[in-house]
């Protein structure tokens, strides 16, 4: 046990010299949540829409004022024909159109049935879904207040995605995101890079020879990377706590439970990724390439993925962060206990040991 | 004459290459012995296999009392081993390093205090102790991590090639460091392909082709081969190999 803390020891005295990496260790998250946060925000305010009113009833006015006392819309009031729409978009004046279809009213007091047609530019399909997803959220607010005062349920068709995230805000969807992307870059880069430099120095060898277990080797390599991901999840949480307002709903033991867990699957890859490179310049692009780009693209944090084609719907599935993000906004943002993530949880438990088994054994056989 | 380690028969085969050919040799206590051979000839795998790094095909062998096959574990304890690199953290400094090592072979606290003062005190280097390695000269580099090495008091240390590098001069100080250890007992095997340095051996063995072609003291082999010096020695012995130098 005593050889085992002069391991660890040795490993943070590394790590606290290189005040390089230590610097983009903290330094990244702090900048990330603040930029995404304050500037970079994906919220889109002060947009031209169009809107169509052809009903121009009581229903349709009162969506509109709703609309309007948003600050997301800068809402022009048109009756154009579906041609000069199609103009408006392609001279990029508008970035959305609402249509009220005629007797739009009448169709939700009589039939409890009622369409819109949201027309969005998606040529940008970040800012088209976002838009869409505010017009839903406002459309899906009046519904509640009507169906409030009246008795029969009426419906108009919309979509409840943004239930969780009533102020429409960026934030809540990108912090899981950069806790996902960091606590992958400090376990799978650093610990590979910290194994293969080892291996280049050759104390790997003067390591093997000496009666430390190669096991205990990879344990107190670990060691000191699950406690800095752990410092790097509350300084995160801490942020966007106090500087983003951004509350966490959930139970904290169930949230860092959940993160030990991802951290044990990122530290395992790591460990595959160093017995695969043989240089530190190797490692770092695997981690780079090989499970940074997948986990960017195909997570759910940056593109949603239900918008991607089928074949990257069903790659997403094998991307480890991919559960974590969909575990820690359940936690994090809905408040949701474990009864409701569990299957997540279990998926990510089986990717953690079937990682680990594969990287011990090619760890072991490499030794050889 | 206590004999430390013990060979008979060693192979180690990749596929279809024999990389160690059926070695058989016996290495006595605070004996200094030297492998000599060209790139490929097999004295890393031959030393690997004795560190326990290697698992040999076929043959005999004993370090320190204790069978490789069965507690290549137990071994470990007993030796210490310098690699060419000279396997010292860069980023630490001379007295981390020290602990460091002497803390994973499980010494007491109060030893590893003892024993990086002596160390800090014989190497001359109680100024630097708190310098990070990457600053200090090869020279010293190279003796701390010989002196490292040796922090557990092993039975026998492997040195591969443990003076690549260095001058002459910082090299002849190495020699005397080797000289001490070996008279306080422990056993040194080194491999090396500077053939001067193999006159300061008590005994020399030439690999040629995985196998041993020649094995005696220094002057003992010079007489054999009516040579001058090792130099002719070995090349006399390495003409006739059929490997390339790979």
């Amino acid at each position: 046990m005593k050889q085992f803390f002069s391991f660890i020891r040795k490993e943070f005295s590394h790590v606290f010299r290189d005040r390089k990496t230590l610097l983009m260790l903290f330094g990244v998250p702090v900048v990330q949540i603040v930029l995404f946060g304050f500037a970079l925000t994906n919220e889109i305010k002060n947009s031209n829409i169009v809107i169509v009113d052809n009903a121009k009833d009581m229903a349709s006015q009162q969506i509109i004022t709703k609309l309007a006392s948003t600050q997301y819309f800068k809402i022009n009031k048109a009756l154009l024909s579906s041609s000069q729409i199609d103009d408006a978009f392609k001279s990029g004046d508008i970035k959305l159109a609402i249509v009220f279809p005629e007797n739009f009213y009448n169709d939700l007091l009589h039939t409890n049935k009622a369409q819109i047609q949201i027309i969005a530019d998606a040529s940008d399909p970040n800012t088209g879904n976002t838009l869409t997803n505010y017009v839903t959220s406002v459309v899906a607010d009046y519904q509640a207040q009507l169906n409030a005062t009246i008795k029969a349920p009426e419906q108009i068709n919309l979509d409840t995605r943004m239930l969780y995230n009533p102020d429409l805000k960026g934030a809540p969807n990108f912090v899981p995101g950069v806790i996902a992307m960091v606590m992958l870059l400090v376990c799978v880069m650093m610990t590979s890079i910290s194994i293969v430099r080892e291996k280049e120095l050759g104390t790997m060898e003067v390591l093997l020879v000496s009666p430390f277990k190669p096991i205990y080797v990879i344990l107190a390599k670990a060691v000191p990377y699950l406690v800095l991901s752990l410092i790097n999840l509350t300084v995160i949480l801490l942020l966007s706590y106090f500087a983003l307002d951004l509350p966490i709903r959930g139970s904290l033991i169930l949230l860092y439970a959940e993160s030990i867990l991802y951290i044990v699957t990122c530290l395992a890859l790591g460990l595959l990724v160093s017995t695969g490179a043989k240089s530190q310049y190797g490692a770092m692009t695997i981690s780079l390439v090989g499970m940074m780009l997948p986990t960017l693209m195909l997570s759910g944090y940056m593109f949603p993925i239900e918008n991607m084609p089928l074949v990257l719907r069903i790659l997403s599935n094998i991307v480890p962060a991919k559960w974590f993000y969909i575990i820690i906004k359940d936690v994090m943002l809905k408040g949701l206990d474990i009864t409701y993530i569990w299957k997540e949880t279990l998926i990510l438990f089986g990717m953690a040991m079937f990682f680990l088994m594969l990287s011990l054994r090619n760890f072991k056989t490499r030794l050889e | 004459m206590e004999t430390v380690i013990r060979t008979k028969d060693l192979t180690k085969r990749f596929g279809d290459f024999v990389a160690v050919d059926k070695i058989t040799f016996e290495v006595q206590k605070g004996e200094i012995f030297g492998f000599l051979g060209a790139n490929g000839a097999g004295k890393t795998t031959a030393m690997r296999m004795l560190c326990g790094l290697s698992r040999p095909t076929s043959g005999e062998a004993m370090v320190a009392g204790i069978d490789v096959y069965h507690k290549p574990e137990d071994i470990k304890k007993n030796i210490g081993y310098m690699s060419q690199k000279f396997s010292l953290y860069e980023d630490l400094t001379v007295l981390e390093n020290i602990k460091f090592y002497a803390g994973i072979y499980g010494l007491t606290d109060k030893q590893i205090k003892d024993k990086s003062d002596e160390l800090v005190e014989k190497l001359g280097l109680q100024s630097q102790a708190k310098v990070l390695v990457k600053l200090l000269p090869l020279g010293w580099r190279q003796k701390l991590a010989f002196s490292v090495a040796i922090v557990h008091e092993p039975k026998v240390v492997f040195l591969d090639e443990p003076t690549g590098g260095v001058d002459p001069s910082t090299r002849k100080q190495f020699w005397d460091m080797i000289y001490d250890a070996s008279e306080r007992g422990i056993t040194i095997f080194v491999t090396t392909h500077y053939l001067d340095e193999a006159e300061y051996c008590d005994r020399i063995c030439i690999m040629v082709d995985g196998k041993i072609k020649a094995l005696d003291t220094p002057f003992q082999l010079k007489q054999n081969f009516k040579a001058d010096n090792i130099t002719e020695v070995f090349y006399q012995l390495a003409r006739t190999a059929k490997r390339g130098d790979d």
